[in-house]
Parts: structure tokens; C-alpha cells; sequence
């Protein structure tokens, strides 16, 4: 019923402005992987030196290692917390689940920085949870492998998307029709057997969608190693940052982005596999 | 547009058709939703598009609207070519399936809407909003949302949507379906006044055949994408032309047989019949049958004994399935008689045994 | 719903689910808590209750110029991701053209890469423009990386929208222009209203790309940023603890919107066959 006038117009514009701002950008990301710097000057020749020094300097391997590392505890962490959270909400917090629900959501509208900023001012070793094992007498001297470390980025990230793991997983849960609950257990299913074999089976793609996300975005973060991580929870994008600022060294900078982004898509594109292989419907 | 006023048909010429369908054909992908449809709707006429779900009748219309254009053929409205114009170009409107009202105008503006968009002078609109609230007998809700009104109430706002733009025809798509059943019935017979006293052609889509025979001046049964016949109420329920229609306008019972040296027999009925040698089906109503307590029949009369093998009660009349041996099983129709069982004799005029095509 | 398997009992969860709340909320609460501390931040317990961090934020020249950098670049962003976002919906919703599927990909992109990528892509494509970093590139930024979150919104929306509406528009005599006014944007306004708000939190948070992208004017979670590196101070709980007012006022305003969109559909619904 849209006549053709219409519909170019309409998408004449975005794909103008996506090609331009977005796929040229990415495109462009591409390419200086390619490319090298001699003598902090760009130079415009096509080959693989960058993958090759990936590949090569066990340097980074080590931190991709360490991010892969981080990112799966912050998925794995923010799973345990979110899924029995969106269970309960889903299936027993009866007439207060609206109340619970939004209570879930808020802190996602809170600034990431601000967060971030929370965690450094209690784990520090002059910080809040310090000075509350000192005042009880829990110990008599800082703790002080706090922050700055692993550990830290781990908890800053599982705090910051256990609401983003939650929502997907809390959708899904709601989509299962309750008469399906009552089946089970009118077939004499218990509660964790239904739990098992139905209620966790449907609610998969939401588990998956959440884990993804979380890996994912822990995969590039670079802001809670600089916040709370110390040299010691340097993820992979602190690497990148710094080669685009103070080593200059762009080409590498990039090769190793492209890496991130294929891990990155390649995650995605499983996922949706998976995805479509649990949903029934 | 001109400012006719309601109350006439704007159609010149009330002999010519008021819209044809010339070989209209359809094709979504590879499947073909419609195939040379050609049919003619006169000035004033109330036709149904009548047919299953499937069978391309929300198509045809939806073709005649605007909203989709045809693979081949062409659709012409008052001698003007109708399909090359774009939906907002026809002087034809539509109560839509579940109304389409705009929820964020209220019943007033809803009204107003195509006299606004076409830029009606403000005092004419008024006026007309009015009149056409008022011919819905839906005045005293005219500052009302949509989402406050009953079912039935936002069918009247649709159709007084349609009909303030004073169109030349007038397209339902189910207009009815999705009320309960006792609204549903005095809405049709308000729907047909209305039709009536404006006299604005009416193409009304519906898989109801007894909505169908209700209101229709004339009825046309979709099957699969073709027509399969076109004919008023009386006249396709009396002569079905084909099996198809016998079945799907009120019940039959479908007689499978031949015809032979001028006998027809159709298991172990048989009746004299002037036709060609072949294989034949007939359609007899089970209204058509008769008891014959005497066991005398008339020559025009065929007669057969069948046992009684299910009786059920439906206040004025009873539905029987009677057995005529063979395994040979019909319905009958009876005014109500009180239980019957056991064999007994039946009748019916061989005029009643209408030959259908397959 | 069934009512019994909604409100069965379930203890250790109910337990399990206080704590991940309490986990959720510490750090808001001591950020809070800790703003009004006038020993500054850490120690245990907070002492002396005082407001002396927020008279201090409020004569604060920087941070207020950031706040109208941020507000300024927000604003904008949800200006154009918007406009285009809409359009992409539409097209989306309604086009048929070659690499559509990869162009629905394209724009999700942003909301699902890392930020650093986004912002480092970005930064390529102005230096290759030879334009400088300033507050337009990284309004530039925002709005692109946010057309994502606009064309998810709102072609949700339009999926949601009764196609019908459109054509009894058309059908009444109305052309696509006047529909498209009359009654495809009215029937968004609701999506429109909430992406945008979306939309507008996110930039006024967004800290990864604009990283990449930022010249000599901060925008408030960069100034943010730039003092935490010189050591913290309760004035930043104190513009936290204000940023975090200003979210929950928002939310708020976003929760009326969603539930009286909510309401009005749970009216239309009976009608409905």
C-alpha cells in the first residue's frame, strides 16, 4: 500500500547516513588494521605485520587470556544473581512483582561512572568496607588486595550488568504460560523437576541473550580496569586505548579492535544459533 | 468532491453498473489469491462477497479499496478507471474488520477526519459530522474516545466515518464479526435499513452464509480464488449451480448417481429425467422430503421407505437421518411431530432434486 | 495467571532475592550516604551530617559548564537519532530494498559492540575528515551510535500500531503525507516520547565513545572522570547523588508515560476479537 516514492524516501535517508557514519567508520577500522606506522607516520601498505605481532608477542595473548577470563566471571556471576532473581520475581513474589520489577530497573538509569565510582570509594583500602571491617574489629589492618585488581573489576561489571542479565531472562520467564507449570506438576513433576525440565528449557534464549550481553560488553570494557582494576586487571581494550593515545601506534590498535569485533560477532552469531534452537515456537 | 446530499445515490446512470471487475487476477508470491475475477455491482445494490476464509473475498476488496493492486485485469467505478488511482482517490470508503478507529481522536474527530484531510470548509464539516452522528443514532458520544465505546458502538462510529465522505460504494470486511450473536443480528437488520434509506451501493465481505442471506440483494460465492456462482438469496439457495454452493448455503443432502436411458438413479432412488446419458449429482434440501403416511405418491412424487436412525429436536422443526438401505443415508426436515422410529415412507417432487455441477 | 503458582512461598528465595537487591543498591546508598559525610569519603561510620559538598559543587564553575555541554550534546543526539532512527524504522517496517538485512545489523551495531570500538571507528573517520574533536563530533557520535536505540524503539512501536488506522486514513481521503502526520506519528508518540528519554540518559551517561571523540569542552561524566584520576572527593558523590536524582525523576516521568500507554490498552483490549 506504500507507493515507491515513499519508500525511498524513507530509506534513502538512514542508509545514507548509516553507510557514511557507521560503515564507513567500521570500514575504515579495517583497513588501518592493515596498514603500519613507521616512524609515527601512517603508512598506507597492505599486510598482515599487525595480526602477525598478535600472534607472535605472548604479551597479548596473556591479556586477551585474562579478559576472556574476567568476561566469563562477570556472565557467570551476574547469572547466578540474576536468574534466581528473575525467577522469583517472575514466579513468586506475587502482588509485589510490579513494585520489584521497577526496583530492578532504576539502578540501570544510574550513570555507569557514578557505579564505577561507588565501588573504588568502598574497596579502597582507606574506603568504606575498610574502615567497616576496622570498626567492628574484623581486622586491625587494611585490606588492601581490594581493589585494584581482578577481583574488583569482576564485582564493578557483575554489579553493573546482573539488571542488563536479569531483563531478558525476566521476559522469557513471563512468556512461559502458567498452565504449562501446572501441567508438570499435575503429571507429577515437584517443583524442581518442573523447574528443570520445563521452566529452565523455555527460558533459554533469555539466559542466552543475557550471558551474551554480559560477555560481550565485559569483553571491551576498558573504563572499570582504569577505575578499579590496577595494572594487574588491564583487560584487552586498556591495550587499544593506549596504543591510539600514548604509543600512537593506530594500526595495531586497530588490528587488535577488528580481533575484539570478531570474537564479538562470532559470539553473537552463535548465540542466535542457539537462540533459534531453543525457542519453540 | 461534490456536495450531494446524503440521502441520494450520486450514480448518473442507474441501469449502467455502478463498479465492474474485469478479469481481475491476484497473485501473492506463487500462490494466486484470485483468478479472472469479473463481476459487476449495480448503483444501489447490496452485494456479499461470501466465502471461506482463504478464498480471497477480503482480497477482492481490499483490491477495490486501494490497499493492494492487482496482478492483471482492471476495475472501473462510474465509467473511470478505478485501480490506477491511489486509495485516497476513490470515491470509495471502508468499515474496516475491527473498525480501525484513530484512538487518539475522539468520536467527533474521528468523524471529521476524511472531510479534514480533503479540506471540507469548517462550518460544512460540522454539519455533516452531525448528520451522520445522528443517522447512527451515536450523537450523545461524539466527545467520547474510542476505546470507551462498546463493540457495537465503534461500528457505528466506523460506519459513520465511512459514510459522511458521501461515498459512491461502501465496503464491510466483516463488519459483524466481531460481535456477540444477538448484536450481531440486530445490527444486520439496521445495517440493511440504513443501506436501504440511503441507497449507497453496499459490497459487504462475510463468511457467515446466513448473515449473507440476510442482507444481500445479491450474493457472490468465492471459491479458491474464483466465483462460483452469482445469484440473489432465493436464487442460489433454490438452483445451486454447483455442489460447492449446495453445501455451503444451508444444508443438502448430495445425491451422487447417473443418468440412463431418462432414469436417474442415485442409489435406490430413481426418477424419470429427459437428459443426456452421464454420471450426475443432485442437491435435495432435507425441507424437501416429505412423510407419506398413506404410502400414495403423486407422479411427479418420488417415493422411498428408509428406517429412522437419528432424530434430533430443533423446536419448530426435527432434523432426521433416516436410512434408506445400502447404506444410503439423507436428512430430512419435518415440522415438529413428536419421536418417530421404525421404517416409514417419504416423498419428494423430482422438481426438488436440483442436478449441481461437480 | 494462575494465582497459585504466583504467590506459592518460596523462603530461601525470598533470602537469595534480598541479598541481590542489597548487592544492587549498596553502592547507591553509600555514594548517597557518603555526599552528606563532612570527613569526606571512606571511613566507618559516617559522621558529621552536612551539605557543605553540595554548596561547594554549586560554585563550581567547570562542573556546571560540563552539565550544559552534556545537556547541549543530549539534546541533540536525541534530535537526530530520532529523526533518522524514525526514518530507518519506516523503512524497516514498511521498504523492501537490496541488503536489508544488513542494514538492520548495521544500525544495531553500536548497541551491541563494545563502545570502544564505536568511538575509536569514529575517531578515524574525523581525523580522515580533517575535522577537529570538539562537542560537535561528539554530538555527531551520540546521535549515530543512538540511532540504534531510536530504530529499535520505535519499529517496535510500529509493529505494535494497527496497520488498518493507516489505511482507513488513506481510504477516507487522506494522502500519505497527511497519514503519516495525522496518524502514524500520533500513533508513535509514546515510543517517540520514550526513546527519546532513553535516549537522552544515555548520552548524559555515555562515557566509552565520547572518550574517542571529546575536544577541549567536557561533557559531565568526562569532568567527572578527569578529577576521579586526582583523587576522589564527597563533591563528586554530591553530583553523582544529583545525577542520580535527576534518573529516578526521569523514570518516574517514563513509568506515567508507559503505564498510561499500558492503560489505554488494557481498554481496547476487551473490544478486540
Amino acid at each position: 500500500m506504500y507507493s515507491r516514492a515513499y519508500k525511498t524516501l524513507v530509506s534513502a535517508p538512514p542508509l545514507i547516513w548509516v553507510a557514511l557514519f557507521l560503515l564507513l567508520p567500521y570500514g575504515l577500522m579495517f583497513a588501518h588494521s592493515f596498514w603500519t606506522v613507521q616512524d609515527g607516520v601512517l603508512v598506507h601498505d597492505w599486510n598482515l605485520s599487525n595480526y602477525q605481532k598478535l600472534l607472535t608477542n605472548s604479551l597479548y595473548a596473556e591479556v586477551l587470556f585474562r579478559t576472556m577470563r574476567i568476561a566469563a566471571s562477570v556472565m557467570l556471576c551476574s547469572l547466578l544473581l540474576g536468574y534466581p532473581l528473575a525467577y522469583y520475581l517472575s514466579f513468586h513474589s506475587g502482588a509485589r512483582k510490579e513494585l520489584l520489577y521497577q526496583l530492578v530497573i532504576v539502578p540501570l538509569w544510574v550513570s555507569y561512572l557514578v557505579r564505577g565510582y561507588a565501588w573504588k570509594t568502598i574497596l579502597g583500602s582507606e574506603g568504606i568496607l575498610n574502615g567497616f571491617l576496622q570498626y567492628f574489629h574484623f581486622t586491625h589492618e587494611p585490606v588492601s588486595f581490594l581493589l585494584y585488581s581482578p577481583f574488583a573489576v569482576v564485582l564493578m561489571l557483575t554489579h553493573i550488568y546482573t539488571p542488563f542479565v536479569f531483563l531478558p531472562i525476566y521476559a522469557s520467564l513471563e512468556h512461559i504460560p502458567r498452565p504449562l507449570v501446572e501441567a508438570s506438576e499435575d503429571l507429577g513433576a515437584s517443583p524442581a523437576s518442573t523447574f528443570f525440565r520445563v521452566i529452565l528449557p523455555l527460558s533459554m534464549p533469555g539466559l542466552l541473550a543475557g550471558a551474551t550481553f554480559a560477555f560481550v560488553l565485559s569483553l571491551g570494557d576498558f573504563l572499570a580496569p582504569l577505575l578499579v582494576g590496577g595494572s594487574s586487571g588491564t583487560m584487552i581494550a586498556n591495550i587499544v586505548q593506549t596504543l591510539f593515545g600514548a604509543t600512537y601506534d593506530w594500526p595495531l590498535g586497530a588490528a587488535i579492535s577488528v580481533s575484539i569485533l570478531l570474537i564479538t560477532l562470532t559470539l553473537l552469531f552463535l548465540t542466535e544459533r542457539l537462540e533459534k534452537r531453543w525457542s519453540f515456537e | 468532491m461534490s456536495s450531494a446530499p446524503i440521502l441520494q445515490p450520486t450514480s448518473a446512470d442507474a441501469n449502467a453498473p455502478l463498479l465492474e471487475v474485469r478479469a481481475i487476477a491476484k497473485r501473492f508470491g506463487t500462490r494466486d489469491v484470485l483468478k479472472n475475477i469479473s463481476l459487476n455491482i449495480a448503483s444501489g445494490e447490496l452485494l456479499t462477497l461470501l466465502g471461506e476464509s482463504g478464498s480471497g473475498k477480503t482480497t477482492l476488496l481490499r483490491l477495490i479499496a486501494g490497499f493492494e493492486q492487482p496482478t492483471a485485469g482492471e476495475i472501473w467505478m462510474s465509467g473511470e478507471r478505478l485501480d490506477v488511482l491511489p486509495p485516497y482517490k476513490r470515491r470509495v470508503n471502508t468499515v474496516f474488520q475491527n473498525y480501525a478507529l484513530f484512538p487518539h481522536l475522539h468520536v467527533r474527530d474521528n468523524v471529521a477526519y476524511g472531510l479534514r484531510v480533503q479540506s471540507v470548509p469548517k462550518n460544512e464539516i460540522a454539519g455533516r459530522v452531525d448528520d451522520a452522528l445522528k443517522m447512527v443514532k451515536m450523537v450523545e458520544f461524539a466527545g467520547a474516545r474510542p476505546s470507551r465505546l462498546s463493540g457495537g458502538q465503534q461500528q457505528r462510529i466506523a460506519l459513520a466515518r465511512a459514510l459522511v465522505n458521501r461515498p459512491q460504494l461502501l465496503l464491510l470486511d466483516e463488519p459483524l464479526s466481531a460481535l456477540d450473536a444477538s448484536l450481531r443480528k440486530q445490527m444486520q437488520s439496521e445495517l440493511k435499513a440504513l443501506q436501504r434509506e440511503i441507497g449507497i451501493t453496499f459490497l459487504f465481505v462475510t463468511h457467515d452464509q446466513e448473515e449473507a442471506m440476510a442482507l444481500s440483494d445479491r450474493i457472490a460465492l468465492l471459491r479458491d480464488g474464483a466465483l462460483e456462482q452469482v445469484a440473489s438469496p432465493r436464487e442460489i439457495y433454490a438452483h445451486p449451480a454447483t455442489a460447492y454452493t449446495a453445501e455451503f448455503i444451508g444444508q443438502t443432502n448430495l445425491l451422487r448417481g447417473e443418468i440412463c436411458r431418462s432414469i436417474a438413479t442415485c442409489g435406490v432412488l430413481r426418477w424419470p429425467l429427459e437428459e443426456a446419458d452421464a454420471p450426475a449429482r443432485f442437491s435435495l434440501r432435507p425441507e424437501a422430503i416429505r412423510l407419506c403416511p398413506d404410502g400414495r405418491r403423486q407422479t411427479n412424487e418420488v417415493k422411498f421407505r428408509a428406517s429412522v436412525r437419528q432424530q434430533i429436536y430443533g423446536g419448530a422443526s426435527e432434523l432426521l437421518e433416516v436410512d434408506c438401505g445400502a447404506d444410503q443415508l439423507l436428512r430430512v426436515r419435518l415440522p415438529a411431530c413428536g419421536p418417530l422410529t421404525g421404517e416409514h415412507d417419504f416423498v419428494f417432487s423430482i422438481a426438488d432434486a436440483i442436478r449441481v455441477a461437480d | 495467571m494462575s494465582r497459585s503458582t504466583s504467590t506459592r512461598r518460596a523462603p530461601i528465595l525470598a533470602i537469595y532475592a534480598t541479598v541481590v537487591f542489597a548487592f544492587i543498591y549498596l553502592p547507591i546508598v553509600v555514594l548517597i550516604l557518603y555526599s552528606f559525610n563532612r570527613d569526606g569519603v571512606g571511613g566507618f561510620p559516617p559522621s558529621h551530617l552536612t551539605l557543605d559538598w553540595y554548596r561547594q559543587l554549586f560554585t563550581d564553575g567547570p562542573i556546571w559548564d560540563s552539565v550544559l555541554n552534556s545537556l547541549l550534546v543530549a539534546s541533540g543526539a536525541v534530535a537526530l537519532s530520532l529523526t533518522v532512527g524514525l526514518l530507518a524504522a519506516l523503512a524497516l517496517d514498511r521498504a523492501s530494498f537490496p541488503g536489508k538485512a544488513l542494514f538492520r545489523r548495521l544500525v544495531l551495531l553500536p548497541l551491541i559492540l563494545p563502545g570502544i570500538i564505536t568511538g575509536l571507528s569514529l575517531l578515524m573517520f574525523v581525523v580522515l575528515s580533517g575535522a577537529q574533536l570538539s562537542l560537535f563530533t561528539v554530538f555527531l557520535g551520540h546521535g549515530t551510535a543512538l540511532i540504534s536505540v531510536a530504530t529499535t524503539e520505535l519499529f517496535a512501536g510500529l509493529q505494535k500500531s494497527d496497520r488498518a488506522q493507516e489505511e482507513a486514513s488513506l481510504d477516507l481521503g487522506a494522502t500519505p503525507w497527511q497519514t503519516f502526520w495525522r496518524i502514524t506519528l500520533p500513533n508513535l508518540r509514546l515510543a517517540l516520547v520514550a526513546a527519546g528519554l532513553l535516549i537522552f540518559t544515555l548520552s548524559m551517561d555515555e562515557i566509552a565513545v565520547t572518550f574517542f571523540l571529546i575536544g577541549r569542552d567536557n561533557t559531565l561524566p568526562l569532568e567527572i572522570w578527569g578529577r576521579l584520576r586526582r583523587g576522589i572527593t564527597p563533591e563528586i558523590n554530591a553530583v553523582s547523588t544529583l545525577v542520580f536524582a535527576v534518573s529516578v525523576v526521569l523514570i518516574i516521568v517514563w513509568y506515567r508515560i508507559r503505564m498510561r500507554s499500558v492503560g489505554t490498552e488494557a481498554q481496547q483490549l476487551p473490544e478486540r476479537p
